[in-house]
């Protein structure tokens, strides 16, 4: 099992994951992945910090044929996320690939997500 | 008042798909109808849009005309490639550093879903570069933004393809129904396959020109190209990854105010408008950031226009070869302007904006008189 790209989220003893994030305080502004400058300020005073599990919905679809690049199964649920306490909008992969079983605001959280040879990602569910 | 530019000649290779044809063909073939158009001026630099053409794709096209030793300058900013090229050559000539330029765009898109070297190769593996998924993501938002449903992009499908069938350059040139529209298989919910438009082939040229002071032909009033502002980058306008997707200004609407004001207008004075309809709901958010209506009053708008938009049938008609789509409006306006539109013409048109906002994110707005 390897992650997909180094720094995107860590990985608990218990196999919960957790996304990797920079706040700016400057900026006053979380953003994901974690940055060496601010996208919003651009200062170099970003602090690394572990975002919030809990998210809502805020819009989604299902990718019906294989993107670019992408070697794992079709369809899948695709989104964007507002995590809850940091109100942090996260491009994402869902669990959920039925666009009919999802609802604005739902409630979801982080998961890891295995892709085709080992890979993994997050998702959330 | 500073100098003016004129419109002295537009030329456009028909958009589709071409097979055997080559992207400097196609280019030879737009270029070689505008410089006619002007009458065969001299010019003293050429901007070429591209952004899949390659290497020097600008001089592959002078080259086969022998038109060469000027310089060329290959312009890529995404879908708004062409008006980018445009900006700097209407700024040249304003500067008194020339009197004639040649601007063109080419394309030859590749099939499929766009690849795409925006996105890191992570993204990709994740299936997180997945294009279509994002117009469908800004399309869920922008039905629930403005109470519409999808009954509303079948709309503006509609009335786009409806106005392709008079035009000669188009793509697809039949009329569809809104049953047909609903029926297409969906490729991303909420976007149906005929909501989406095609990445294809084709190129289109202008010849731009320091105003000699004639009366009539049409002025290059305004062309203005904007980026997104900072930590708004994954979307084209709302931005996908921001705390709040209320106060960050989209690209468009930078690009539209910057036009008007260079123009000396505002939106009520447009008589048409040939907007970006990548999807149907693209179009939808583009009359909000135009400022062609309130927000969320897209309902309306469809249903008493206050201005024609895509007359030409708009990318769903023409389809999209991102390098010369620009300019393809941009001739399609000056022939507007002219008169010279057919069955497609919109009576006693006086001013035209064209509107393309893409990858980068880019938008650029462009403003034609007559």
């Amino acid at each position: 099992m390897t992650a997909i790209a180094e720094g995107l989220f860590e990985t608990a003893a218990d196999g919960t994951i957790s996304l990797i994030g920079g706040w700016s305080p400057t900026s006053g502004r979380f953003h994901f992945p974690l940055l060496d400058v601010c996208p919003y300020s651009g200062e170099a005073d970003v602090e690394r910090v572990l975002l919030s599990r809990d998210a809502t919905l805020w819009a989604w679809t299902a990718v019906t044929a294989a993107p670019p690049g992408y070697e794992g199964p079709v369809p899948f649920g695709f989104g964007v996320v507002e995590l809850t306490a940091e109100r942090l909008r996260i491009v994402t992969r869902l669990r959920e690939a039925d666009p009919t079983r999802l609802a604005f605001g739902q409630p979801l959280t982080l998961v890891a997500d295995e892709l085709p040879g080992g890979v993994v990602t997050w998702a959330f569910a | 008042m500073g100098v003016r530019v004129k419109v002295a000649g537009v030329g456009l290779h028909p958009f589709g798909r071409f097979e055997g044809r080559t992207i400097t063909e196609m280019g030879v073939h737009a270029v070689r109808a505008a410089l006619a158009e002007a009458g065969n001026p001299p010019f003293q630099a050429a901007f070429c849009g591209t952004a899949y053409g390659g290497v020097a794709t600008g001089h592959k096209v002078l080259g086969a005309l022998a038109l060469t030793g000027g310089p060329i300058v290959d312009v890529e900013a995404g879908c708004a490639s062409g008006g980018a090229a445009l900006q700097l050559a209407a700024g040249a000539i304003r500067a008194g550093e020339y009197d004639s330029v040649l601007v063109f765009g080419v394309e030859k898109m590749p099939k499929g879903i766009i690849r795409s070297s925006f996105f890191e190769p992570w993204r990709e593996q994740a299936g997180l570069a997945a294009t279509p998924a994002y117009f469908a993501l800004r399309a869920q938002r922008v039905l629930r933004e403005a109470g519409l449903t999808k009954a509303h992009l079948a709309e503006v499908v509609v009335k786009n393809r409806r106005n392709g069938v008079h035009n000669p350059d188009a793509m697809f040139r039949t009329a569809v129904t809104a049953e047909e529209v609903l029926a297409s298989r969906v490729v991303c919910e909420p976007l149906h396959l005929w909501m989406l438009c095609s990445p294809n082939e084709g190129a289109a040229a202008v010849v731009l020109q320091r105003d000699d002071g004639r009366v009539g032909g049409v002025t290059l009033a305004a062309a203005r190209l904007r980026s997104h502002l900072p930590g708004s980058v994954l979307g084209e306008a709302t931005p996908l990854s921001g705390i709040d997707d209320t106060d960050i200004v989209p690209p468009s609407t930078l690009a539209a105010h910057d036009a008007y004001a260079e123009a000396g207008i505002g939106p009520e004075d447009l008589d048409l408008v040939e907007c970006q309809d990548t999807d149907a709901a693209r179009e939808l958010l583009a009359y909000q950031e135009l400022g062609l209506c309130a927000p969320g009053d897209q309902a309306r708008m469809l249903a008493e226009p206050t201005v024609t938009v895509n007359p030409s049938g708009g990318l769903l008609s023409r389809g999209e070869p991102l390098g010369a789509s620009a300019l393809g409006q941009v001739v399609e306006i000056v022939r507007q302007l002219r008169g010279e539109a057919g069955g497609r013409q919109v009576e006693g048109a006086r001013t035209g904006l064209a509107h393309t906002v893409g990858r980068g994110a880019n938008a650029c707005c462009v403003v034609l008189t007559r």
